[in-house]
């Protein structure tokens, strides 16, 4: 917190004043970017081929038909149809009586799964079947396929993960660049005209700055190195190159969005993401849990999305410019009064967008669910980068929420909030990727804290050291499951493979999995000198230096309280939060690696760690974790801070200062006056404590009863332990409160659809009908009529001139 | 020539056009549908004929371009009545009502 004096207050003096001239933009040399583009395309280059590789191995799965014309076919029509559903041909011999080591779609999966021991544990689990990703091991060493790998599925494994390594080396040169140039202002490219319409010009621009580079990184870095577990994780799936293509129109969406220079383009990959979040929640659809999950994500992030889109109305409508540097120079401009309805507005919908992309109260429901996805797509999208678009959205929008202290203070509170409700419910959660899972959104809560409270760079800080080693747990939960699965299917036993009763002991048999998420588990309780520490004691240093008035939203009174007292509750409920983190993590920890192991002794013998792809993420993850804080590390640290890449305290705080600077800067010029605050180091002792105690208390209290498997051993016991388990019945309480509601409202609607109107549709077609019948009965067919009438006609039609 | 008055003619057109408009509203067989038709044409030709000293030749014209139609369409209509009648045996209008809904 040390950094908070400086990010605060001294942002306006000491750092606009030395170094940089207010008023005039300061330069540094002048930063050439290196093909920036290229870290967009390459993705979508590699989505563009492993989505070609993935037809062609659906269109070789079906069956093959008679060719178009053949005579041959005409005569017997039933015989050769039989003959070729019953052995749909291709290179990829399969063995084994119908186990999947068949690589197609339509037959592979279906086969692989119905015998599955899993599935079996679906239907009779007590908890809900969602996040259970058992499938991707369907063929397995005892079933190992016979024949050579078809292209279709040996390709992907070296196209994905050589893009995302090509794009993280082209997002590595440009960071040097920037590094050696440090410029002040963004570098903006427009590529070419998107939309023009009126005052309307936008163009599909690329931005890059200190803030969009770093997200590149963390999202290119850790994104290959999902891949290549991906590759180890999946490569056995019926659907493993459309598995590829969809990580990688992934991560092209995810660029587009941090490298998008405005925020239509930002919506771009916003909406882009959530599609690829959808398809991947959903890779296994024809389970149908699995394909509600995608749908629940989807649904609940339109409605972020529809905030989104009005704060970008707003913005348009008031400011006159959709793009970063446009806006941000309007609003330094006052074109909007501080703390007005207006810019409060655009705040607040904006959000709400950051709410659902990010899970936070109230919209988080979809993130627990969206385990049902494949390990590695819950690792990338679901802890290390879509789910934080939400904070680089609010770290972007740093003038805005610097202009509007109410919503930013909103920001914080319900950051905080998710941050503690959250954590509670992870301390009951018996499935390993619900308990990350809410980790998660808790940790994003955090994330929500720091930004709403205007320290930007902490936020991003805990970004950066989040994507880390949460995706280092999350790829060793995989990991993890993995083992698991195998084990029980040696012996086809019924048990859930990712339900922490049925571990234990695991660190025997999986040592490297082990290391990486015990290192990891460190990491996120906040353990000295583990990257978690440094990040989440900002965040937490950050609520108590505005408690104590350092910050500028410490003297704005919000619902009538004063701001200083909103952090100082920040602060506490944050503590709390980081205490249960802390207690949830040494759980699922003790549960899944230590005590005796509950997998079953048949089982036990096929427990170990497999592929080098599946271990060398996590040692990277696992590295990072220990590190990464240092590139943030205090000036006052002796030492440590040598170690990092910039040579120099709070390196992140200064790298990221030209991006959030102005929304430091618009928040403190409406400030009075901000005193200075002396740092204390008893938050940082706390801190140590909370994290350390946390940790203690759950080795204490639960390694003393030895644990039952998850068919002895009741998911809980007593009335809280219920409500936590069952998540505080927030989805139950939605579904009532919304779901129901729309449903019977819908059947009203579809009552008046049929009823009436399809009621009166059909009338006028019985009416015409009718009246159809009724004249038809006036042609008679004879000539003689028709000429009778034809003369009375005429007759009629003279007699009327002669009289008129 | 001019002895006879255009009223004469005129009356006779005018009674020959009523027979036939009678024949074709009163009569069934189609052979006599077809009698009055052309007896109804040839009411026209007369009037043509009568008035074309005061209206001029184009009236005279008019009724070789009629009679060549007549005989067109004679040919075409005895041709159906005697296809009909190999089917039905009869040419009694009352039978030709096979177009109806």
């Amino acid at each position: 917190m040390l950094l908070l004096q400086e990010a605060a207050s001294a942002a306006v003096h000491a750092a606009g004043a030395a170094e940089f001239p207010p008023g005039k933009p300061w330069l540094g040399t002048e930063f050439h970017p290196v093909m920036p583009w290229l870290i967009v395309a390459l993705p979508l280059l590699g989505f563009v081929l492993n989505g070609a590789l993935s037809i062609i191995a659906a269109r070789r799965a079906l069956p093959k038909l008679p060719p178009v014309g053949d005579p041959s076919y005409d005569h017997h029509d039933d015989e050769p149809a039989v003959a070729h559903a019953a052995a749909p041909a291709h290179a990829y011999a399969s063995v084994g009586a119908g186990d999947a080591s068949e690589p197609s779609e339509q037959e592979g999966h279906d086969a692989g799964t119905a015998p599955h021991p899993v599935d079996a544990a679906h239907a009779h689990d007590v908890h809900d079947a969602h996040g259970h990703d058992d499938h991707a091991h369907d063929a397995h060493d005892d079933h190992a396929p016979a024949g050579p790998k078809p292209f279709t599925h040996l390709l992907p494994s070296f196209i994905a993960p050589g893009v995302m390594l090509a794009a993280f080396g082209v997002a590595v040169a440009n960071f040097l660049r920037m590094k050696a140039a440090a410029p002040h202002a963004p570098w903006v490219h427009s590529y070419w005209d998107w939309m023009s319409v009126g005052d309307l010009h936008v163009g599909a621009a690329l931005q890059l700055d200190q803030l969009s580079i770093l997200m590149a990184l963390v999202v290119t870095g850790v994104g290959a190195l999902i891949h290549v577990f991906s590759v180890g994780y999946m490569k056995e799936d019926p659907g493993y190159p459309r598995y590829m293509a969809y990580l990688n129109l992934f991560c092209f969406f995810m660029l587009t969005l941090v490298l998008g220079a405005s925020y239509p383009v930002m919506f771009v990959g916003w909406e882009g993401v959530g599609l690829c979040s959808y398809l991947l929640i959903g890779f296994w659809f024809k389970e149908k849990a699995n394909a509600d999950a995608g749908k629940k994500a989807f649904i609940v992030n339109r409605i972020g999305d529809f905030g989104f889109l009005v704060a970008m109305f707003l913005l348009f409508w008031n400011v006159g410019a959709l793009d970063f540097v446009g806006v941000n120079e309007a609003l330094e401009g006052s074109i909007l009064p501080f703390a007005g309805p207006v810019i409060t507005w655009i705040a607040l919908f904006f959000f709400l967008g950051a709410c659902g992309k990010s899970a936070q109260i109230p919209l988080y429901t979809w993130l627990p669910d969206a385990m049902a996805g494949p390990t590695p797509v819950s690792a990338l999208i679901h802890a290390a980068t879509m789910v934080t678009a939400g904070v680089y959205l609010v770290a972007r929008s740093n003038v805005i929420f610097g202009l509007a202290p109410a919503a930013a203070l909103v920001v914080a509170i319900v950051g905080a909030l998710t941050a503690l409700f959250a954590a509670s419910i992870g301390l009951k959660q018996w499935d390993i990727k619900k308990v990350l899972a809410y980790s998660t959104v808790s940790q994003l809560g955090f994330m929500f804290a720091a930004v709403g409270m205007g320290a930007y760079a902490s936020g991003i800080f805990h970004l950066m050291t989040h994507a880390f080693f949460k995706a280092c747990l999350f790829l060793g939960s995989g990991a993890v499951i993995h083992a698991m699965h195998h084990a029980l299917h040696s012996t086809h036993k019924p048990a859930d493979a990712q339900d922490m009763r049925n571990m234990g002991g695991l660190r025997k048999y999986l040592p490297i999995t082990f290391v990486t998420m015990a290192v990891s588990t460190l990491a996120i309780a906040g353990v000295p000198p583990f990257a978690g520490f440094f990040s989440k004691d900002e965040i937490v240093g950050a609520a108590w230096h505005g408690a104590a008035g350092g910050s500028p939203l410490s003297e704005f009174v919000f619902a009538g309280i004063p701001g200083s007292r909103w952090m100082l509750a920040i602060g506490v409920v944050l503590s709390i939060a980081a205490f249960m983190t802390a207690f949830y993590m040494g759980r699922m920890m003790l549960y899944t690696f230590f005590g005796a192991n509950r997998t079953g002794d048949e089982e036990r013998k096929h427990l170990h760690e497999r592929d080098w792809t599946l271990k060398l993420p996590l040692i990277v993850l696992g590295l990072l974790a220990v590190v990464g804080g240092l590139v943030n590390v205090e000036e006052n640290v002796p030492l440590v801070k040598s170690f990092n890449f910039f040579h120099q305290g709070e390196a992140l705080h200064r790298w990221l200062d030209p991006v959030v600077e102005p929304g430091v800067r618009a928040a403190a010029e409406h400030a009075r006056h901000i005193p200075p605050v002396d740092p204390e180091w008893w938050p940082i002792a706390l801190a140590v404590a909370i994290g350390l105690g946390g940790l203690a208390l759950a080795w204490v209290l639960l390694s003393r009863k030895p644990l039952g498997d998850a068919a002895t051993e009741p998911a809980y016991q007593g009335g809280v332990e219920k409500a936590l388990y069952n998540k505080w019945y927030v989805d139950e309480a939605y579904d009532a409160a919304v779901v129901k509601p729309v449903q019977g409202l819908s059947r009203g609607f579809a009552r008046f659809d049929m009823g009436v109107l399809d009621w009166l549709v059909d009338m006028f077609g019985r009416l015409s009908q009718m009246f159809g019948v009724a004249f038809g009965r006036l042609q008679t067919g004879q000539l003689n009529t028709y000429a009778f009438v034809l003369v009375v006609g005429v007759l009629i039609v003279l007699g009327s001139f002669v009289a008129l | 020539m001019n002895d006879i008055p255009l009223s004469y003619s005129l009356a006779l057109s005018a009674i020959l056009f009523a027979i036939g408009v009678a024949g074709v509203v009163v009569r069934r067989n189609a052979i006599v549908l077809f009698m009055c038709v052309e007896l109804m044409l040839n009411a026209v030709n007369l009037a043509f004929v009568a008035l074309s000293p005061y209206a001029g030749v184009q009236g005279q014209v008019f009724v070789f371009f009629v009679i060549a139609v007549a005989a067109a369409e004679a040919a075409v209509g005895l041709a159906i009545m005697i296809a009909v009648f190999r089917h039905r045996e009869s040419l009694d209008m009352k039978n030709f009502s096979l177009l109806r809904w």
